[in-house]
């Protein structure tokens, strides 16, 4: 501990060096404790960055260009067009711009993975990322670099993006826009929507969960009470009412995407009221599912294959694959047409998929029920309750 | 209604309150400890957000529970001897300073989750431990006995933190460097070093706050915390700068935390009334504090301000 | 860091001061991320002044933009040369206002102003997420039945005009400056700012000489909130969607202004006019590096670490700024003590001279 305080009436140089050299060397010391951190497990201690300048303020907005990385941390290098297959698509060079992590197991993640498969599957050339968008404007400024960086198609994954591109679409009559989930194309013709009838499986999921309930209850954790949630939760509801008049279906919207500690706290809250079986939409049912776990309580996923989460209690997952849709999109880029359309991903296409967790040892009768129903959503003859 | 006022669903609530305000509990006992020395520490959610990474990855890793919630208090209490240093040595302002804390913890922790982890792996959960006997007491046995072990250390803490600042030598120090610095430093006592210690200790604390949030979900996510830190400062202040205020506070925070979770639950709120729930606790807190009108006065005197000898 | 994942830093760095000085189009990206850096920073540097600590830019942007918002709603046929005025003077109002709560409630109750400014953040963000889902709703989501949370496409006449062809820069950035130094001359060339900075060198002090300490709080609080609601006005009104629009979160509307604006205050010393090439600085480096992950494929979360080492490294070094700091602070406060000897029960209007120092 120094003895001397520099006195307020000392007008010198001394003072202000002495406190000058011990900031740069405090910071050169951070700068190695940090970039020790940061490279872990390599030993390496890498330059530090005394006078580091670079920084990205906006906690969480990211930007990575990666070609074909499905966990999303490590980039590799340059694009590569895998796959023998080339296709009308195959020389297609696609942007994405992801709410939230592409590794989330959930909305984002669905994304990301299809765009893997297509690359890998050589039918589109390569694609670039950008996670972590959720301050709307950063994500905005994406779309429009991506566009003028001559992408041949720009999706913008996230209901709240829909706004920003109506203003950015006309400006870049060349270039080919997606976004969703959403049907609205704004009367544009480069720009096409998609969706997700995530109403399909949750119905079929309802059904289900009304079987096996025993004599609980079932809880539904949502974020926000807007678009594919609300169709999943709706439908869920109407799926178990209709297979049991008799059972109580809770619905707790948190208000948020992201607040986990709030979804599990909402959770618990569910199995504490008795519920036997949960199930939620978007990232943040994490921590319901956590609670499932640990809990022992049944849990139904949804957006992706959850299972690897709790592994005993997941009992079926409805995963979206985009495939179906982005194929049709390259399709018709190829052809010329660059949008005006709307495309769906459900039961019927391959777009959802229920992917049944093989280690939960589901009774046969549920499982032929289930089969039952989604043969009936596919040909049309049970009504999801869904506005269509 | 009928249903929330049932015996079963109170005592659940209850319990669920219990157990939500133990990071704030954790916390805010930290940020009083450090407030009663002069220091205002403004990143401690950003502490808490690297105390949960890394406790969730010590658990993640080696599975032991006990291990990531030491690590967790470790990794703040090295992020209190960083904020100790740039607010002792260098006088930054605290304020200021604090809030750098708070985006540095914030950006660092979610850079190792990526880096290291990526997909919300789960990890096992703070299991219950009953204490025997209270455990069975009716209502009160679930309400208050049936929790996992930090949330007897957090409350056993409040007790402890009380008696270590009023009932001895150190605490009297924390007080007088708290209140008039200059007395205290002319009498013979470093004020730097007793700053220091509150400051790693608080850290510690908001450490451990969030290891045990993360080990409670059994998860972590970027931003796990969402603000928590921030509000538990705000309880020091509802609490008056004393132990068993800031219990006062985290306790009714959690509670209506909980109440308004387990009203939607049951289905009393929904729809659009139900986002202007979720801002009840903050509400409450407010109009809680402007209504008991406790004035300033119970501010540590020297709070924020940097300590300069021959000031 | 970077060596380790791969990649050469000097085409790091380079790529990321590319990014955002490079060329027009990045050094419009920059302004524009710089703006509400500045605006908030401008306000935490009015605030800071009088040793009032507002943590609740978030809030206020929220505010801001909400009351700017139903303005627009509410009057969208107004000529453009009325209503972009008018829509920044409801950012400056609904701001002001949200500033002026925690305001009251410091200088009257004695509630302390870092509760009261968290706990209105959480409150505007509920309220935001209420309105956006109901009564402000898009007519059109209601039709569609998709219920996106935002408003409608506001009046053209509000759209800020874009200053600089070609790219995205608007008008909010004269906005942001003009306050800037608004704040500067508020502050250091008029009583108020002066009794202002007073009552932040000393309460007891200047409560003695006669200033109204707790109208100064109230005004210090009221003001910050103002710049930060004019903030929020901007980031409205300059947006590509020209909606109001999130995502359940105040970040994804402020993309956390709230809380980098204190930091851009920080690295211009408290100062509104250092502030100006600080928020510039700081949104450089958030444009840039976005662009240099782009460029050298490195994760992103690395450039957020950075960020975090650079607000260290920034903070440890304003310690030198600090003592200057107090060491005018001490001078002025003696200052202060003797003119009030001096002019004891006089209007202390006159008593200028000695405050005049600017940092």
């Amino acid at each position: 501990m120094s003895t001397t305080h520099a006195r307020p009436d000392r007008h010198g140089a001394q003072p202000a060096r002495r406190w000058r050299r011990r900031a740069v060397a405090a910071v050169i010391a951070l700068g190695l404790v940090g970039a020790a951190c940061g490279s872990d497990d390599d030993g390496d201690t890498a330059s530090s960055d005394a006078d580091s300048t670079a920084a990205s303020g906006t906690t969480g907005a990211t930007d990575t260009t990666t070609a074909g990385g499905t966990s999303g941390s490590t980039a590799t290098g340059a694009s590569t067009s895998e796959g023998t297959t080339g296709g009308a698509g195959g020389d297609i060079r696609v942007a994405v711009v992801l709410p939230s992590a592409a590794n989330d197991l959930a909305f984002s993640q669905s994304m990301a993975d299809s765009l893997t498969r297509m690359q890998e599957n050589g039918l589109i050339a390569e694609f670039a990322m950008s996670e972590n968008m959720f301050v709307v404007e950063d994500a905005a400024a994406a779309i429009r670099d991506y566009a003028s960086q001559g992408y041949d198609l720009v999706l913008a994954h996230g209901s709240q993006y829909g706004a920003s591109l109506e203003e950015i679409a006309p400006d870049f009559p060349e270039v080919a826009f997606a976004w969703g989930t959403a049907a609205d194309t704004f009367g544009l013709d480069n720009v096409s929507g998609y969706t997700a009838a995530s109403d399909e499986g949750g119905y079929v999921m309802g059904v289900m969960a009304a079987m096996l309930r025993g004599e609980g209850s079932l809880g539904v954790v949502g974020p926000i009470e807007v678009g594919d949630a609300k169709l999943y939760v709706d439908a869920f509801n109407a799926g178990a009412t209709a297979q049991d008049p008799e059972v109580e279906v809770g619905v707790n919207y948190i208000e948020s995407f992201s607040d986990t500690a709030l979804a599990a706290e909402a959770a618990t809250s569910f199995v504490e009221g008795g519920a036997t079986v949960l199930t939620g939409s978007a990232q943040m049912t994490v921590g319901a599912v956590g609670v499932a776990k640990d809990r022992d309580v049944l849990w139904f996923g949804t957006n992706s294959n959850q299972t690897q989460l709790a592994p005993d209690v997941v009992v079926v997952n409805q995963v979206y694959k985009w495939d179906v849709v982005l194929a049709d999109l390259v399709a018709g880029i190829a052809d010329g047409q660059l949008g005006g359309e709307t495309y769906e991903i459900n039961l019927d296409n391959g777009g959802e998929v229920m992917e049944f967790n093989d280690a939960y040892d589901l009774p046969d009768d549920v499982r032929q029920k289930a089969d039952e129903t989604i043969a009936g959503i596919v040909d049309g003859t049970i009504d999801t309750g869904a506005g269509g | 209604m009928s249903d929330f006022f049932t015996a079963s669903v109170l005592v659940a609530t209850v319990a669920s309150g219990v157990r939500l305000s133990t990071p704030y509990l954790l916390a805010a006992l930290g940020e009083t400890f450090a407030q009663r020395s002069g220091v205002l520490n403004l990143g401690v959610d950003g502490v808490m957000l690297l105390g949960a990474f890394f406790g969730y990855w010590t658990v993640l890793t080696h599975d032991n529970l006990v291990a990531g919630l030491l690590v967790g208090a470790a990794v703040g209490a090295v992020m209190g001897l960083v904020y100790a240093i740039v607010t002792l040595l260098f006088h930054a302002e605290q304020g200021i300073s604090g809030i750098g804390i708070y985006l540095f913890g914030l950006g660092f922790s979610e850079l190792m989750y990526r880096q290291q982890v990526g997909t919300p792996l789960p990890i096992r959960g703070l299991g219950e431990v009953e204490i025997p006997l209270l455990a069975d007491i009716p209502y009160i046995g679930e309400m208050l006995f049936r929790h996992s072990g930090i949330v007897y250390l957090a409350i056993v803490l409040v007790p402890l933190m009380a008696w270590v600042i009023n009932r001895t030598q150190f605490g009297l120090n924390v007080r007088s460097v708290g209140e008039t610095p200059d007395a205290a430093d002319s009498l013979g006592v470093s004020v730097r070093r007793t700053r220091a210690v509150t400051i790693v200790v608080a850290n510690a604390l908001a450490g451990l706050g969030g290891a045990a949030l993360a080990l409670e979900l059994g998860t972590f996510q970027q931003n796990l915390t969402n603000g928590l830190g921030f509000i538990a400062i705000a309880l020091v202040y509802f609490g008056a700068w004393r132990p068993t205020g800031v219990l006062v506070g985290s306790l009714l925070f959690g509670l209506v935390t909980a109440v308004v979770n387990q009203w939607k639950t049951l289905g009393i709120l929904s729809g659009s009334t139900a986002s202007l729930a979720t801002m009840a606790p903050a509400l409450l807190t407010v109009l809680a504090l402007a209504v008991i009108a406790r004035r300033n006065s119970a501010q540590p005197a020297a709070l924020t301000l940097p300590f300069q000898r021959g000031r | 860091m970077i060596l380790t994942l791969g990649a050469s830093p000097i085409d790091g760095f380079s790529a990321l001061v590319d990014g955002a000085f490079g060329g027009r189009k990045e050094l419009a990206d920059t302004a524009i991320k710089a703006m509400p850096l500045l605006l908030v920073g401008t306000g935490i540097c009015i605030s800071f002044r009088a040793r009032v600590i507002n943590i609740g830019g978030e809030g206020q942007i929220v505010a801001g933009a909400l009351v700017s918002t139903v303005t627009a709603l509410a009057v969208p046929d107004l000529p453009a040369v009325v209503l972009i005025p008018a829509v920044l003077l409801a950012g400056v109002v609904g701001g002001g206002i949200w500033g002026a709560i925690p305001g009251a409630l410091k200088a009257y109750l004695g509630v302390n102003e870092i509760l009261s400014t968290i706990m209105l953040n959480i409150v505007a963000v509920q309220v935001m997420n209420y309105l956006l889902r109901d009564p402000l709703i898009d007519p059109a989501e209601i039709e569609r039945g998709t219920r996106i949370p935002q408003t409608e496409r506001l009046s053209p006449n509000a759209d800020f005009p874009i200053l600089l062809g070609g790219t995205r820069l608007h008008l909010g950035v004269v906005v942001a400056v003009v306050a800037a130094v608004a704040a500067w001359v508020f502050l250091w060339r008029s009583t108020t700012g002066y009794r202002l900075r007073a009552v932040g060198a000393g309460r007891d002090a200047a409560r003695y000489a006669g200033i109204p300490v707790e109208r100064m709080t109230l005004l210090a609080l009221t003001a910050s909130g103002s710049m930060c609601g004019l903030a929020g006005a901007v980031l409205v009104f300059g947006s590509e969607s020209h909606r109001l629009v999130t995502d359940g979160s105040s970040t994804g509307f402020t993309g956390s202004a709230g809380f980098n604006g204190i930091v851009a205050a920080l690295f211009g010393a408290l100062h509104p006019l250092l502030t100006i090439p600080a928020a510039v600085l700081f949104g450089g480096l958030l444009v840039g590096a976005n662009a240099m992950q782009r460029a050298i494929q490195i994760p992103a979360s690395l450039a957020i670490a950075m960020n975090g080492l650079v607000v260290v490294f920034v903070v440890a070094s304003v310690s030198i700024r600090q003592r200057l700091r107090i060491r005018l602070d001490d001078q002025a406060m003696l200052r202060l003590r003797s003119a009030s000897h001096r002019r004891r029960g006089d209007a202390l209007g006159a008593t200028r001279t000695g405050m005049e120092t600017e940092p």
